[in-house]
């Protein structure tokens, strides 16, 4: 048994499985840029040769620019609902003590712990039921419900360790709780909000099932590829589009990650504060 | 409004005391909250209670005829087509969960072991591709895993095999490969803050008194980090049983799951009511499952201890 143990001290067995788990992770993303600049219309080995015509054939694709506006019109709006909603709830959970306190916390977190085709489908019927056309109004109900456990998520630990006693003296020296918040808890959240922005709007650009069940005539991008993906010769275009997508998803995201850091730095700053 | 009226000032009529308690910690809570409890009220919960009701009706042609049955229950549980769906549906969201807790364990755990001051990097780097575009992570497994694609060319360039393999793609082994990728983050996560919690002390108290690596690991590590090892069990049990894109794009014929047979009860059948049923019927059937694993994971890791 020593023996052994010292063998597999002498080759370091949990780095190596972190690396293999992490090329796991990383190939399907990094494939997708690959054979967006091949110049084949196949996803095959050996690559043909370097090209940027699938890009090129993008920019003339008025069905895809709408279909792109879309998804910016029901991203911005996702991620400015599911934010406000989320401060409301994070507010209230890190803030207060009150009873009901996690029966209601844990009918908005239940979007994580459903199946989301279920959301999807009750979301139809009930819109349906109401006569209610689909469009992209419905899908920015259905995706904000979805995005709040996200947006929560970022906000309470932005909001967490947050010094009550600031607000406190605020009240004290006179100012109202609309100016407290402005003034004092407004600063120190600020980069956790812009997080949340930023999470569900990346959450919301790359939702596909509530966007399918509910956008009606008007796709969404993930809509969009879903109906290109039937046909193979569209492939390539689908992969340039992909590899943008995603581009912009890992910015979008490197910053919310940033912010979040900053946030939840600055409350720990206020909270060091004599 | 809303607020008070859950609150116990309903029952208080002298107009000071509700005074009193809507300036209370209590009433601001209350009122903070109901914002967004009330949005997730009206867009989950009450969907969600209409899907039940009526998976109670029939659909009588155009119209809906409300009166109770379990006819919609009968036909989802023992057609023969929808209980060899569940069952699939259930096995292959229950290998995707069992798989991407065990593999997804030891990263976690060595992220908050010897993740050093880097933590939050770490992390980052492991939620990055999950939030990057579900469809075209599906779309790349089709990529790697198809007949011409980079894992048979891969391996006829090694010299492993002389023909493309057909056993990749269009299976359950396929769906299964895809959702592990999808959901890794989602269980490391809670594995490692339930790892970030336990109290270092307590290992080494368990070394200094005798145990092994392993033993302490087994005795200490593992089963105070069981309430992580739950919730990102669940966190990928509950949602992928009702996936409904990698079926569709990886799992061919044998990798059919029951969103597909939801999605064409709303749309081309056009019966509502079958729908809700096997809609409510994955519910039901996925946490029934999900409670029996909890309880023997519970079972399992208090026999260890």
């Amino acid at each position: 048994m020593s023996l052994l143990t010292k063998r597999l001290r002498l080759f370091p067995v949990l780095p190596a499985y972190v690396a293999v788990y992490f090329l796991f992770l990383y190939l399907p993303i990094l494939l997708l840029p690959v054979f967006s600049f091949n110049n084949a219309a196949t996803t095959t080995f050996p690559l043909a040769g370097f090209t940027t015509k699938w890009y090129a054939s993008l920019a003339g694709n008025t069905v895809m620019l709408e279909a792109a506006w879309n998804s910016l019109v029901v991203g911005i709006s996702v991620s400015l609902l599911s934010t406000v909603l989320g401060i409301c709830a994070a507010r209230a959970i890190t803030r207060y003590r009150f009873r009901g306190q996690k029966a209601a916390a844990g009918l908005i977190m239940a979007p994580l712990f459903l199946p989301e085709i279920i959301v999807a489908v009750s979301l139809l019927m009930i819109v349906l039921a109401l006569g209610v056309e689909l469009s992209l109004f419905t899908v920015i109900l259905g995706q904000t419900v979805f995005c709040i456990p996200y947006a929560m998520s970022v906000l309470v630990s932005g909001f967490e360790g947050f010094d009550r006693s600031l607000e406190e003296a605020s009240y004290d020296l006179g100012e109202t709780a609309l100016g407290t918040f402005r003034r004092v808890t407004l600063p120190v959240v600020a980069p956790a909000i812009v997080s949340s922005l930023l999470v569900t709007f990346t959450i919301s650009l790359d939702e596909f099932i509530l966007a399918f069940f509910l956008s009606g005539t008007e796709p969404t991008l993930p809509v969009y590829i879903w109906g290109q993906l039937r046909f193979a010769a569209k492939l390539p275009g689908v992969l340039a589009l992909g590899t943008i997508m995603i581009v912009v998803s890992i910015v979008l995201l490197t910053f919310a990650e940033t912010l979040r850091r900053r946030a939840e730095r600055r409350t720990q700053m206020a909270h060091a504060l004599p | 409004m809303t607020a008070a009226a859950l609150g116990p000032a309903a029952d208080t009529p002298s107009p000071a005391r509700r005074r009193a308690w809507m300036r209370s910690e209590e009433a601001r809570g209350l009122a903070m909250i109901s914002p967004t409890f009330l949005y997730a009220l009206a867009v989950l919960f009450l969907p969600v209670l209409i899907v039940i009701a009526y998976s109670f009706w029939t659909q009588n042609y155009l119209d809906i005829d409300r009166t109770f049955t379990l006819e919609n229950y009968r036909q989802a549980l023992t057609e023969p087509i929808y209980r060899d769906l569940f069952v699939r549906s259930l096995w292959i969201s229950l290998t995707v969960s069992v798989v991407t807790v065990a593999f997804s364990y030891p990263v976690a755990w060595f992220i908050s072991f010897h993740g050093g001051i880097h933590k939050n990097l770490w992390l980052f780097l492991i939620t990055v591709p999950c939030w990057t575009s579900y469809l075209l992570r599906v779309m790349s497994w089709k990529v790697i895993l198809g007949y011409g694609g980079v894992m048979n060319t891969g391996l006829i360039s090694i010299g492993i095999i002389d023909k493309p393999l057909t056993s990749l793609l269009y299976n359950s082994n396929a769906v299964v490969i895809t959702l592990v990728h999808s959901w890794a983050a989602f269980a490391i996560l809670p594995i490692y803050v339930s790892l970030q919690k336990i109290d270092r002390t307590l290992i080494e108290a368990a070394r200094d008194l005798g145990d092994s690596r392993l033993k302490a690991f087994f005795r200490v590590t593992l089963p105070l980090s069981l309430p992580g090892v739950i919730s990102a069990f669940l966190i990928v049990m509950i949602p992928t049983v009702g996936d409904y894109v990698t079926p569709r794009l990886v799992g061919g014929k044998d990798g059919v799951m029951i969103a597909t047979a939801i999605q064409a009860q709303f749309g081309k059948a056009a019966n509502w009511p079958l729908g809700a049923a096997l809609s409510v019927t994955t519910m039901v059937l996925v946490s029934l499952a999900a409670a029996a694993v909890v309880l023997a994971l519970k079972f399992t890791v208090r026999r260890i201890r």
